[in-house]
């Protein structure tokens, strides 16, 4: 039957397209955390959808990275080993995904939003064709039938959202910023397949070389803290650091900054949080003589438990705290510090004594 | 001698963008448009490439008239040629059919000054802020793709590699690969200069030749504007911040405040005390 004017527009039969991909980024043998984020996105959607979650993994000798794939929830893991493959190169990299691609026909595929990640996926997305969501900080489903992947990201310097929609094509594409969605806990007594693949493509063929790979030693990884510390213009100046560094230590965790902080150089850039720089979920984020600015709280706004001070009872940051604390940081922090050494001392000195 | 295409894109300063509280849209009046700037430091470093290889520079768009304005601007500080990409049926281009109405471009370039050996964009637009058309164009025109670059190390025009370093989230890859090569560019790539009073005279005169779909051999008009665009804007809103029943911690000295805090639950079982 024709479709009348007014009614629903025909969609393709998407039928042969089932289930979510993830790709699972590795940098010598050392998996990425927020390719556990996708997978715990992923699996949320994939319930709802009742499809299976696929990841793939590709690098050299990286099936432990296949086997903890299905401990943080993968069903079912594609796994490409080689020695050319130790390194991400652009053309084996996504020769294999769009082999994967083609042939299992996944419904929607999610990179993380790193270097390697919009890389590979830009390339892909480009040869299927199919529609590409970059840098989204919410992603969600429609249940059947439609299974639209409701793919949001920030748009203009974060200061809208929106969604956005891939109706006529298939695979459903979408890079996902790290930090922002949360792994499911490592469960080792979860099972799932693993099939290999093949690669086909030699050394011989693939044009660029990488001379070397410089690691960022101290770089902080702040997406990773449990504990952060962060502090704001109200420090004053450099040495303000130093003493969130102090607390920071006592609760085994790192330290934070806003942007105003890393433009007057009193900390590096790889401190900032917000929207242009880390995105943060850690279990205990303290916020000391921070406003509270959106380009800011953006980037911390999904912690567990956040603790506010500052000396303006009025600052915008006590909205989003657990707990305030109405005052001067300079008194606070090392009143902090003092009380978590203390019971650090009681701890240590309790557990060599018997306990009632 | 080497030729050079380096996408530019002009955009709204985003950085002056607010929101009108009223009805939660966008206030564009009075927004500033700029070239993109991640496409100037690859102009730039394009440019710097001219000096040290010789080279010829193109620089395309693909926008509104109005785009003039930033492709004088290339030509202020030293591109050989500025072309507006521009055709009412190329509206409404998503990255998928930016890429492809870009590559056209691209070739008909090769057309006219020669095969094209590099081509630069920014790392990612201020605007659209998705970092997709240059892996897109990369992936059409089958050139070897370098994204995130930092720094042009060395071009040997004998063998036809170049070698860069790509700056990464956790660290520094020095890479080396064919030309003809795509480049992503940092802003690290390469300074800025300023016009030269010469630059300023050519681009004051300069008209930018305007390629339409008419000007191309074949277009495939299911692959440009709306219709070649896969994705589509849903739904936009105004994130509401995230308010938290908060509890305030008081207490008559800091110490009796640092004993409070610490004392929740919560607290405790964040920190591992538990
Ligand atoms: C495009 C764009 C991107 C941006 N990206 C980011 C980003 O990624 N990250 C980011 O952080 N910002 C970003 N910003 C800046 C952001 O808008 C705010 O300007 C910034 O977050 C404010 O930093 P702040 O809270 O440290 O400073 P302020 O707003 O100056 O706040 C300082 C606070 O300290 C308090 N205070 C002062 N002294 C004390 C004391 N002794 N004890 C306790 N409290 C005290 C004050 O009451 C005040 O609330 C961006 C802005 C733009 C336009
Ligand atoms: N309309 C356009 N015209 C020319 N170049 C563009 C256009 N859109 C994007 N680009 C180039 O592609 C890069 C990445 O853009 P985007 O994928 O939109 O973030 C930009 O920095 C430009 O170099």
């Amino acid at each position: 039957m024709p479709a009348k004017k007014g009614t629903k527009e025909q969609m393709p039969d998407w039928s042969q397209y089932r289930g979510i991909l993830v790709f699972v980024e590795q940098r010598n043998r050392v998996p990425k955390s927020v390719s556990w984020q996708l997978l715990g996105i992923g699996k949320k959607m994939a319930t709802k959808l009742k499809a299976p979650l696929i990841a793939l993994v590709i690098g050299d000798q990286v099936g432990e990275i296949a086997q903890e794939a299905i401990y943080y929830g993968a069903d079912r893991v594609y796994l490409c080993e080689g020695p050319e493959l130790k390194d991400y190169r652009t053309y084996p990299y996504s020769r294999i995904t769009l082999n994967l691609i083609r042939e299992c026909k996944p419904e929607i595929c999610l990179f993380g939003a790193t270097a390697t990640g919009r890389d590979l996926a830009g390339a892909i997305a480009t040869h299927l064709p199919t529609g590409l969501t970059a840098d989204t900080t919410q992603l969600d489903v429609e249940p059947p039938p439609s299974r639209l992947l409701l793919a949001s990201r920030p748009a203009f310097s974060e200061k809208m959202m929106a969604t956005i929609l891939c109706k006529k094509y298939r695979p459903q594409m979408a890079t996902a910023r790290a930090g922002v969605f949360e792994a499911l806990p490592r469960d080792p007594s979860r099972t799932g397949e693993i099939i290999r693949i093949k690669n086909e493509i030699r050394e011989s063929e693939i044009a660029t070389k990488i001379i070397e790979f410089i690691e960022e030693k101290g770089k902080v990884h702040l997406e990773e803290a449990d504990v952060i510390v962060a502090g704001g213009r109200g420090l004053g100046g450099p040495e303000g650091f130093k003493l969130l560094k102090e607390l920071a230590q006592e609760l085994g965790g790192e330290i934070g900054a806003t942007r105003p902080c890393v433009d007057v150089g009193w900390i590096s850039h790889d401190y900032q949080i917000g929207q242009t720089g880390a995105t943060v979920r850690p279990k205990l984020f303290i916020a000391a003589g921070i406003s509270g600015a959106v380009q800011h709280t953006v980037g911390m706004q999904n912690s567990e438990v956040i603790v506010a001070i500052n000396k303006d009872p009025d600052a915008p940051i006590f909205q989003i705290a657990h707990y305030g604390i109405v005052g001067d940081l300079f008194q606070i922090i090392p009143a902090l510090i003092r009380e978590a050494k203390k019971r650090k001392a009681a701890k240590q000195h309790g557990a060599s004594l018997f306990r009632s | 001698m080497l030729h050079i295409v380096v996408c530019i894109k002009q955009v709204p300063d985003s950085r002056e963008i607010r929101i009108d509280p009223n009805n939660n849209t966008l206030i564009r009046q009075g927004v500033p448009s700029i070239v993109n700037v991640y496409d100037l430091h690859g102009l730039a470093a394009a440019l710097r490439i001219k000096k040290e290889y010789g080279a010829r520079v193109t620089v395309i768009t693909m926008g509104p008239p109005p785009a003039v304005k930033s492709l004088k601007e290339c030509i202020s500080l030293g591109a050989d040629e500025a072309i507006l990409v521009s055709d009412r049926k190329f509206a409404g281009a998503d990255t998928l059919a930016t890429s492809y109405v870009l590559t056209k471009a691209i070739q008909k370039a090769a057309e006219e000054w020669g095969p094209v050996d590099m081509v630069f964009c920014g790392k990612q637009t201020l605007d659209g802020d998705t970092g997709q058309v240059g892996p897109g164009i990369a992936c059409r025109l089958h050139l070897e793709q370098l994204t995130y670059v930092g720094k042009i190390i060395q071009i040997d025009l004998k063998k036809r590699r170049v070698r860069v370093l790509r700056y990464l989230e956790d660290g520094i890859e020095a890479v080396e690969t064919n030309l003809p090569v795509l480049i992503t560019a940092l802003k690290e790539i390469s300074p800025v200069h300023r016009a030269s009073l010469s630059g300023m005279i050519r681009a004051a005169r300069y008209k930018p030749p305007v390629w339409t779909t008419a000007s191309f051999s074949h277009v495939d008009y299911n692959q440009i504007g709306l219709k070649g665009s896969p994705t589509i804007v849903g739904k936009t809103w105004v994130p509401k911040v995230r308010k938290v029943e908060g509890e305030e911690i008081k207490g008559e000295t800091p110490e009796e405040i640092a004993i409070q805090l610490f004392n929740k639950r919560n607290v405790q079982e964040q920190l591992g005390w538990l």
